[in-house]
């Protein structure tokens, strides 16, 4: 069809349309997110999509899909796969019909990540083949290889790009749209789906017996291949394969690893053609395990003798210092000047006019020695403020709190947490707490949408994934459902109602909830949401800074006063933070 | 290293540093040339400090090495400061005169560098330094900032004005097609006196 400028993510998303997709789940995760979010908007869609509430919920349904012979896509980023590692081990022996491929994007330097875990050990953990791409074409190429492969090992394939890949940009030449006529249609075959342990063990078994014709598929498909040019070798993997190829002196060979897992007799005749050899990945030492196992007497230089590290991306200035460190680059290293140092950090920042600016407020004001679980979204970010002092993983706010709480520390506890991930894994959290006595408060931060991966609609919005209008979840009959008795709903912009509420909770005895309810700024501006714009009167402004500390990316200090920028959205909630009345809205004085 | 031509955009999340990436992505397309970029999504974006990799001609990684940057184009002085060392030696730098202090200055009391001096650093480079909200205002809207930035970039990048020109008015919105080719060639104008 011919080349676009294309995002990692839609190139993905593109080769998925190509492969005539039958049906698509997925939760949310930097950098995975565009892939259905591309996909959920194409307007001639002849595939299912959906934005599932969780990576388990996604996977068993892309799986139940994949049963019923159809091609199904499952997406989520790295610690998604965590969630989704129950279904993910047993898929493996169970098998599938349809092509079943599941995208997990890692993101080393963990960018927009609690972690840097490595999906290549997961794939490895459930005997499952892994596609590793080094490019965007090979982003997008691999995607009908993977669907093809899947079919043809009758197992799920792990595609694993990274956020390199997702997130960059490039020219991909593209081919045309399949629209598949496939229906889905279980068969009932209990020895293949009911895994009875009379059944799993069979089911292990015939997966064990499957390795080996694994790893010479995907040497035959190509996605494994090697140029022998010298007595030195460089062996590399994902995207670290194109720095290295970008670098590479003449007269040294060049192995590049796309699929997992690797031949062992394949890699070990190359290997053993060389004097020494070095290992380019990036995460966990995944190829570098293999090439030892089968090195013989041969060096090798990599992670596990200190030449290449473990942890952070890898780039062209650092795959050109850990060639030159194990003697693999033959001309010396540029080294650029230093950044400018000391200058002041610039940090994301909650937006201006964000809900949650106004929440934290006032629970700082009212839980002042508190300890403060919190959870992953944007409200993360509320750590600048000092009301963030745990974040693990998606749904672990309530979690920590009642652990804290049950630990035995006197202090209140006072926990925050997203609508969507409190519907991702928070209510199970919710349920344990009531149940087993803590005393504790939740706060729900409930701006009706999974804001920080780019504003994907969850149940609690009211439409689903393509737009269509679905029943919102009340979050206040779904908390009561569990046994909490104080349930209160208020507008966090209304700094004194939110106060009030929390000093009614904080007497309290029990679990107790507050959902703090209002649109997320970047939906209400999208959605023509205008509230006019507010400024410090400085004849009245007195420099006292208790609005800059709020923390508003609009407001300023200079000269003494106050000063508030373009960017305010109008929330007035430093209106009501003023104590001399200084700040008033915009042409009116 | 590849014989790339390659630019950063650096500023802050926000303020169109995509659409400026994409404007030069598309103008290669259209003259068949291949191209590389990575850029910043996610939590990263909200209102924090954002870089764009673009490399012309770009046959390998999208990341473009400190010290190989041929043109850093910057939308505030602070984050053009920030970014410099990316610039190589004989590289050009086009920068927006507008200092966004960081919230981080007002809650910690950072010292943050005057004007003056992060022009006096700059200038060890080639600088165009230019008042990009003033010209995007006189072009019809403010919004159109980001082009002018291009415009005035657009003598040092090597893609013929015609191809640039015409990847603006694709990827900007309909109504404002005429107003951001205006600023195109506004900022271009201003390019020529640098």
């Amino acid at each position: 069809m011919g080349q676009k400028y294309l995002l990692g993510n839609e190139a993905i998303a593109h080769g998925c349309v190509e492969s005539g997709v039958d049906f698509v789940s997925g939760y949310p995760g930097t950098p995975s997110s565009e892939v259905i979010d591309v996909l959920r908007v194409q307007p001639d869609r002849s595939y299912y999509i959906e934005w599932s509430v969780n990576e388990k919920v996604a996977l068993e349904n892309a799986l139940a899909a994949s049963w019923c012979g159809i091609r199904s896509l499952c997406t989520m980023k790295h610690v998604g796969l965590n969630v989704a590692a129950d279904p993910l081990m047993t898929s493996a022996y169970t098998g599938i019909t349809g092509g079943l491929v599941i995208m997990s994007a890692d993101d080393p330097f963990a960018h927009s990540s609690q972690n840097e875990q490595d999906t290549r050990c997961y794939a490895h953990f459930a005997r499952v083949p892994c596609l590793d791409p080094a490019t965007l074409q090979e982003a997008h190429d691999m995607i009908s290889e993977a669907f093809a492969l899947s079919e043809e090992l009758g197992l799920p394939v792990i595609f694993r790009p990274t956020t390199r890949i997702c997130h960059s940009k490039g020219d991909v030449d593209i081919g045309e749209k399949v629209t598949s006529s496939r229906k889905g249609e279980f068969h009932k075959d209990p020895r293949q789906y009911v895994v009875i342990p009379a059944h799993t063990r069979i089911l292990h078994k015939k997966l064990n017996e499957k390795q080996s014709a694994i790893r010479k598929r995907l040497v035959e498909r190509g996605f494994n291949t090697y140029t022998i040019l010298g007595k030195t070798a460089i062996i590399a993997s994902g995207i670290g394969a194109t720095y290295v190829q970008e670098l590479l002196p003449e007269g040294i060979s060049f192995m590049k690893i796309g699929a997992y897992p690797i031949d062992e007799e394949w890699l070990g005749d190359f290997v053993k053609k060389h004097e020494k050899v070095l290992v380019i990945e990036e995460l966990a030492p995944e190829v570098e395990e293999a090439v030892r196992q089968v090195a013989g007497g041969v060096p090798i230089f990599g992670k596990k003798n200190g030449y290449a590290p473990y942890e952070g991306e890898l780039s062209p200035t650092a795959v050109a210092a850990i060639m030159d460190k194990a003697g693999f680059l033959n001309k010396k290293l540029e080294i650029p000047e230093d950044p400018v140092p000391n200058l002041p950090p610039r940090p994301p920042i909650l937006c201006a006019g964000c809900l949650h600016r106004g929440t934290f407020y006032a629970i700082k004001k009212v839980f002042r020695d508190a300890i403060y679980p919190s959870d992953i979204g944007c409200y993360t970010l509320g750590l600048q403020l000092g009301v963030v002092d745990t974040t693990i993983c998606m749904g672990a706010s309530i979690t920590v709190a009642s652990g804290i709480y049950h630990a035995g520390d006197p202090r209140d506890i006072i926990c925050t947490i997203g609508d969507s991930t409190f519907l991702h894994t928070g209510i199970q959290g919710l349920i344990n707490a009531v149940y087993n006595g803590a005393n504790i408060t939740v706060v729900i931060l409930d701006n009706r949408i999974t804001a920080m991966t780019g504003h994907q609609p969850n149940p609690n919005t009211g439409v689903t994934a393509c737009g269509v209008e679905s029943p919102p979840v009340s979050l206040d009959a779904l908390c009561r459902a569990c046994g909490v008795s104080f349930v209160e709903s208020i507008d966090p912009y209304d700094i004194t109602g939110m106060i009030t509420v929390l000093q009614e909770a904080k007497k309290r005895k029990g679990v107790k909830v507050i959902i703090a309810k209002q649109m997320c700024v970047i939906t209400a501006r999208r959605a023509g949401v205008k509230r006019g714009k507010y400024m410090v009167s400085t004849d009245i402004c007195t420099g006292c800074q208790t609005c800059v500390r709020f923390g508003c990316p609009a407001i300023e200090f200079t000269d003494e006063k106050a000063r508030i920028n373009e960017l305010c959205s109008g929330c007035a909630v430093c209106v009501q933070l003023c104590p001399v009345g200084a700040i008033v809205r915009e042409g009116k004085k | 290293m590849s014989e790339s031509f390659d630019i950063l955009i650096v500023g802050i999340g926000g303020q169109g540093t995509i659409l400026a990436s994409n404007i030069l992505g598309e103008a290669c397309l259209l003259e068949g040339r291949h191209v590389k970029g990575a850029e910043t999504h996610g939590m990263a974006q909200r209102g924090g400090s954002v870089e764009s990799h673009i490399r012309i001609n770009g046959l390998f990684g999208p990341l473009i090495p400190p010290g190989h940057a041929d043109l850093l184009i910057s939308f505030d002085l602070l984050e053009a400061l920030r970014y410099s060392h990316y610039v190589k030696k004989g590289g050009k730098m086009v920068v927006n005169r507008q200092l966004v202090l960081p919230t981080s200055v007002f809650m910690q009391n950072l010292v943050v560098p005057s004007q003056e001096e992060i022009i006096a650093a700059l200038k060890k480079h080639s600088l165009c330094l230019l008042d990009a909200d003033k010209i995007a205002e006189e072009a019809g809207s403010p919004l159109s900032q980001n082009v002018v930035m291009l415009g005035a970039a657009s003598l040092s990048i090597p893609l013929k004005p015609e191809s640039l020109l015409e990847a603006v008015k694709s990827l900007v919105p309909k109504k404002t097609v005429e107003i951001n080719a205006n600023a195109f060639e506004m900022g271009r104008d201003f390019g020529r006196t640098c």
